[in-house]
């Protein structure tokens, strides 16, 4: 278990221990968590600040599609839009990330190494997403596909079922041996993003526990969910999320980016993440290499208000592309 | 002599089919011809703007996607519950515009009737401006209209039921979907018509009312790139206004229909250039025999 903090070691040595630490994490205030996420949803953001928090959010868009009906011209599409979401807008800046399924990885790749500009990454679901119903090696295989195609980082989801009957073991037991098959020949790594799938989870105390479990297993990422299932990311759950990461750091030294993903749809809704992400996590945090949005339709949102600060007059959707 | 206390009425926008107060909080005095206080009424931002042209285009596809006949339908409706209202409308109109009873009522009747008319329009106007061109070639070759989009409409200064039925009527009945600014000084009419409308089976967001300011409201949606063309007659003889918001939606190509120099006559048989001004023409060529 080389990628746990040697703090947590005596917590993840047995199955036991590691019920012992999850259950002994103190419980949400439900109530108070939802009030302080939406407390925290009123701050008024304009002018400078506004114009900051869009070209930020920007940068931290996962493009995402994940459909059965995806095709290599909707993921090149999607990817030429990553590396300039605005092509009327030299200023405005590329996306974190496209996300696709492992078989579209090749096609991604392939569009965003082209250019030069590209710091564009491409993220890969595998692990049998998004059910995570499958056996551990054909999970490894799914994830060994994706790193070789060229994924730069993996969208993992956990076991629901596991995690929710209690084996608590065999969830970070997976998580380590996913983490394990992002190695690369060449040494690096690609970066681990962990999926809760938190509308499966029932209870924010769940969410809580499962946070530590991933960052305790070794995620570089803790995300919320699929997208797949309702409700997708909610500011309580991300919240809850955010204070996790705040004191795994401050424990271990060790930071963990958090990815809500699915229901984000509006420049407005973002920035509220934003204000979230500095008012419980911190300023470190506000950066696309430890805050991520999963989405597709939130991109246009953020370039019609972005259009909308520059030009002074409201913007439409007939002037951005359809995905 | 009643003892009884004046229930002083602040009223709101009609937007997306419901009624918000405006986004600023603001609201202003509306005065009699005699400059008495009759009530309050809601004084729209560029905010309530915005959000009425996204409820505006939300409403658009389904509206336009109805059939002529069942918007013919939905219109007279708005007919219908009018005339139950019709005393209402009347004070309105004496309140509003200064007239005596009598004439008031002539006003809401006219009102009325011109709504029915615009209803009949409804399934008909695809016949008289659509065509079946004749070409040089094995092809049948159809001219259609077909609506504009989100049509913003600066609603007259001083004719504040007819002229607004007048404007409102046309643009929705061929499939439009609008955003009405009353008149600033005469808001009532226009108040209990989004009561009316409420009330009367057209889908939230077909006809959105903001109570306020063109000079304020308007030059947002003369410059917003998702409103497809925009009316001008509310700002009839301010010359300076009118070509500041004809440059403004200029840049999108907005349908404009210009202010005209004097607020025209609503009374006189207003034709087919009301609606015709928001029609698009779609022409289809068909191959014969294939």
């Amino acid at each position: 278990m080389t990628s746990t903090p040697t703090v947590l070691d005596d917590v993840t040595r047995t199955e036991s221990s590691l019920r012992q630490f999850l259950h002994g994490l103190p419980g949400v205030d439900q109530v108070g968590a939802e009030a302080r996420a939406a407390g925290l949803g009123t701050r008024s953001i304009k002018t400078s600040a506004k114009a900051y928090a869009l070209d930020l959010a920007i940068r931290m868009v996962d493009l995402t599609t994940l459909e059965g009906q995806d095709t290599p011209g909707k993921v090149r599409a999607l990817a030429a839009k990553a590396m300039r979401p605005d092509p009327a807008d030299p200023t405005c800046p590329a996306a974190a990330a496209v996300c696709v399924y492992p078989d579209m990885v090749a096609t991604a790749k392939e569009t965003l190494g082209s250019s030069g500009v590209s710091a564009v990454k491409v993220a890969a679901v595998a692990t049998a997403f998004p059910s995570g119903r499958a056996a551990l090696d054909i999970k490894l295989a799914d994830t060994r596909d994706a790193v070789e195609a060229g994924a730069d980082e993996i969208d993992m989801v956990i076991d629901r079922g596991a995690f929710l009957a209690g084996h608590y073991q065999q969830v970070y037991d997976e998580i380590v041996a996913v983490k394990a098959a992002c190695a690369r020949s060449n040494g690096e790594d690609a970066h681990l993003k962990v999926i809760f799938e938190t509308g499966e989870l029932q209870t924010y105390d769940n969410v809580r526990r499962v946070s530590w479990l991933a960052m305790m297993a070794g995620a570089h990422f803790i995300k919320t969910s699929t997208g797949k299932v309702q409700p997708a990311a909610t500011l309580p759950v991300t919240l809850i999320m955010l204070e996790a990461v705040r004191d795994f750091r401050e424990l271990t030294g060790q930071m963990v980016g958090v990815k809500p993903a699915g229901g984000i749809r509006t420049a407005k809704d973002a920035i509220k993440y934003l204000v979230m992400v500095n008012e419980v996590a911190g300023q470190d945090w506000l950066d696309p290499d430890w805050f991520r949005f999963g989405a597709s339709t939130l991109l246009n949102d953020l370039l019609m208000q972005r259009t909308k600060m520059t030009t002074g007059r409201y913007s439409g959707p007939d002037y951005f592309t359809l995905d | 002599m009643s003892d009884r206390i004046d229930v002083r009425k602040t009223y709101k926008l009609y937007i997306g089919g419901a009624f918000p107060r405006s986004e600023s909080a603001y609201s202003y005095e509306v005065k009699d011809n005699k400059g008495k206080f009759v009530a309050n009424a809601a004084l729209a931002s560029r905010k309530d703007a915005r959000d009425a042209v996204g409820a505006a285009r939300k409403a658009f596809g389904p509206w336009a996607g109805r059939t002529a006949y069942n918007r013919a339908q939905i219109v007279y409706r708005i007919a219908e519950v009018m005339e139950d209202r019709r005393p209402q409308f009347v004070q309105a109109v004496v309140k509003s515009e200064g007239l005596t009873a009598s004439k008031a009522e002539k006003v809401v009747d006219a009102a009325i009737d011109r709504l029915v008319w615009y209803a009949g329009w409804a399934d008909k106007i695809t016949q008289v401006v659509g065509n079946a061109n004749p070409v040089a070639g094995p092809y049948f070759n159809l001219s259609t209209p077909e609506p504009t989009g989100v049509v913003a409409v600066l609603a007259p200064q001083e004719s504040s039921l007819l002229g607004l039925v007048s404007v409102v009527a046309p643009v929705i009945v061929t499939g439009n979907t609008v955003v009405v600014v009353s008149s600033y000084e005469r808001p009532l009419p226009a108040v209990n018509f989004a009561e009316v409308l409420a009330t009367s089976d057209v889908p939230g967001g077909v006809v959105n009312i903001l109570t306020g300011s063109a000079a304020t409201v308007a030059p947002w949606l003369a410059s917003h790139m998702d409103v497809n063309a925009i009316d001008l007659v509310g700002v009839a003889g301010d010359h300076g206004l009118a070509t500041d918001l004809e440059v403004a939606a200029a840049d999108n190509l907005k349908r404009v229909r210009r202010a005209p120099v004097a607020e025209p006559d609503w009374a006189v048989d207003p034709g087919l250039d009301a609606m015709t001004a928001f029609l698009e023409t779609k022409t289809v060529w068909h191959p014969i025999g294939v």
